[in-house]
């Protein structure tokens, strides 16, 4: 049996049939369609883990009235994990959080600090003397509440020579 | 109807067990094929893959191991609460009000350990033997997905007790996610680009170790991890099978001696003949025209050795657990380091190298490791020896060589780095980019690459390099292990003995 022959009109444009034929193109769209919605659900999935507010107290804590802390005192607050200094100059607060791998450090008898963890040591300034801790220990922002109350941030780290003055 | 009724027992047991009377090879094939739990291994398997000295079951002691972990897991899951204020008083009371729940606990914790340890040992004897030649290349590195699956399992397991091991462990590791911040704060990236802190924001769900950190290692430990340890393990068997089992010398069935019984050889060599059957089997067809040599039934030779594993695994496990408890420290206190505080024996060797650098040896060389073992398919793609423990008498004198330098190396090391010191001993003010690109790590890594290339160059082949490589590696991580569980004491300092640690 043999076929009449076609009608050129009815056919679909030979640039296009030479470029992508009708059932692939079904095929591709299927497949590219799939692709994307993977994709798309993946990517929208994986934003999860990450909220728009981490569930944490403020970073701003007081520590009590300027004269909990008497002139050439370093009084160190365990529950914050920070040390107040006070000296001629003014206020300081040195944050005992380990910059290597986040441990607290204990303060040794000549006022130096050593981190229990891998060895860090810091001078009784926070530089770092030896070990891995890639940075000095930091010193954290002091602000004064209206009443007079000193305000610790541990959001914010400040140089070694900024003093809060009492 | 009646007759039914009394052939009732035979028709349902026949519905289920589809073979006849075990008294055939043939029925032995069928109770292989036939059953779900057993058809994903071959109907009859190699003598060689028999011995134990080709694998010492170890594979398979991680896979059973694995199980006991699943199913002691389960169970003690029906007492743990993954809340801050329960979880370590929850865990304790598995110890002193649960029937049987220390002894869960305790199988549960050093079946843990064993698996890591299997599993190091597994890739070792893959390594050792060249079986990851050709096309079980890939599966060499699903077997390297594993392995990091096996121990994110451990790691994320290590905080559930929320005492002050788990919690101190847990600190360190987090920020050893967040130390990219070393390289990025060193190029001036950091404000734009913060890798360190999206992962340990990831892994913590907050900027401390707290409710959020718990319950996301919790889900990773129960539900994600294993679920993607399966699906791996589904692959790894599987190729396994379509790689023609288990990996064997190419002479193997001549080092077995001529397959005979009673005097006789079973199967008449065949004519030598081979034929090709297009398209549908890979390679020459060996089995025609010649009888299966040297394979036997693997019902009952190879499940009845499975069984016999099986049984000394779970025997040994529950010995472990019978005899020694499973730690649990005091609760975890926020304020109060653990001092030291040591990481799960695996990691140990990785606290070493991180008390040298954080990113140089809690990132870099552990991805470096990693990427480098999966890289060995590919860089070594020598065939010749696969199959044969060492690659032969050179390549075991390679090895021992190797290890006998790795060691005197490694001790070398750290004589030097506890005695004499590091950079910031005699330059305090280095900036830490140096500490990160110079340090005993580091020092490590490139000197295993120039010994390994050196012999890689001198043997002309890759196979041999590749040995010496490992070796280094394996011998540098049993050393630096061994030397931060029992030689590091309070504050990271050298101790030779734990008697001698301060009292604080």
């Amino acid at each position: 049996m043999t076929h009449p022959p076609k009608d050129p009109s009815l056919e679909p444009s030979a640039r296009f049939r030479r470029e992508v034929p009708r059932r692939d193109f079904l095929g591709l769209a299927a497949l590219w369609s799939f692709l994307t919605t993977g994709v798309v659900m993946t990517m929208g999935a994986l934003r999860l883990p990450m909220p728009s507010l981490f569930p944490e107290t403020g970073a701003k804590f007081r520590i009590g009235p300027p004269d909990r802390f008497p002139p050439g005192s370093r009084t160190r607050l365990p529950e914050r994990g920070i040390l107040v200094l006070r000296d001629e100059k003014g206020f300081r607060a040195l944050d005992l959080v380990c910059t290597h791998l986040g441990c607290i450090t204990r303060t040794e008898p000549d006022g130096s600090f050593a981190c229990p963890c891998h060895g860090s040591r810091f001078d009784a300034e926070g530089n770092v003397v030896r070990g891995p801790a890639p940075s000095r220990l930091r010193f954290l922002a002091i602000s004064r509440a209206p009443n007079g109350d000193l305000v610790v941030d541990r959001g914010t780290a400040v140089g070694p020579d900024r003093w809060t003055v009492a | 109807m009646r007759e039914n009724l009394r052939d009732l027992p035979r028709a349902v047991r026949g519905s289920i067990v589809r073979h006849g009377a075990t008294d055939s090879d043939r029925t032995r094939s069928q109770i292989v094929a036939n059953n779900f739990f057993l058809h994903a291994q071959s109907a009859r398997v190699h003598k060689h893959s028999l011995r134990p000295s080709t694998t010492w079951g170890l594979g398979l002691i991680a896979l059973i191991l694995f199980a006991i972990l699943c199913v002691t897991g389960t169970l003690l899951m029906v007492y743990y609460k993954p809340s801050v204020d329960q979880a370590y008083d929850s865990v304790r009371d598995l110890g002193f009000i649960v029937p049987t729940g220390r002894m869960m606990r305790n199988v549960h914790r050093w079946a843990a350990h064993g698996m890591v340890l299997v599993v190091l040992a597994h890739m070792a004897r893959v390594f050792y033997t060249g079986s990851y030649g050709g096309r079980r290349a890939f599966n060499w590195v699903v077997g390297m997905v594993l392995l990091v699956l096996t121990l994110g399992l451990s790691f994320t397991g290590y905080l559930l007790p929320w005492d002050q091991l788990a919690y101190w462990a847990i600190t360190i590791g987090a920020n050893i996610a967040l130390s990219p911040r070393e390289v990025t704060d060193a190029l001036g990236l950091t404000a734009t680009f913060d890798l360190g802190g999206l992962q340990k924001s990831l892994l913590l769900g907050s900027s401390t170790v707290g409710q959020e950190a718990l319950i996301r290692f919790y889900v990773l430990h129960i539900v994600l991890l294993p679920v993607v340890l399966v699906a791996f393990l589904g692959v790894h068997f599987w190729r396994i099978r379509k790689d023609g089992g288990l990996n064997r010398p190419a002479d193997a069935g001549a080092r077995l001696g001529p397959d005979v019984r009673n005097g006789r050889a079973i199967f008449p060599e065949g004519s030598g003949k081979t034929y090709g059957l297009m398209a549908l089997v890979r390679g020459r067809t060996g089995a025609v025209d010649r009888g299966p040599e040297h394979t036997v039934s693997a019902w009952p030779h190879l499940f009845q050795a499975e069984m016999l594993v099986l049984v000394l695994t779970t025997l040994a496990m529950l010995a472990l657990g019978y005899l020694f408890d499973a730690p649990l420290k005091e609760l975890a206190n926020p304020s109060v380091p653990e001092n030291p505080a040591k990481a799960p024996w695996y990691f140990l060797g990785l606290q070493e190298l991180v008390s040298y650098s954080a990113f140089a040896g809690g990132i870099a060389i552990p991805a470096i490791a990693v990427l480098g073992l999966m890289l060995i398919p590919y860089l070594d793609r020598e065939e010749e020896t696969s199959g044969r423990w060492f690659a032969g008498p050179s390549g075991r004198r390679i090895a021992a060589l190797s290890a006998v330098f790795a060691a005197a190396f490694v001790v070398a090391m750290l004589w030097f780095t506890v005695s004499v010191g590091w950079i910031r001993s005699w330059f305090p003010a280095s900036p830490q980019w140096v500490i990160t690109l110079c340090n005993p790590g580091t020092v490590y890594v490139v000197a295993f690459a120039l010994w390994s290339a050196a012999f890689a160059r001198r043997t002309r082949s890759t196979r041999m390099g590749a040995m010496a490589l490992f070796t280094c590696f394996l011998v540098a991580f049993a050393i630096l292990t061994y030397f931060a569980t029992f030689l590091r004491g309070p504050n990271w300092d050298f101790y030779w003995s734990s008697s001698d640690w301060p009292a604080h």
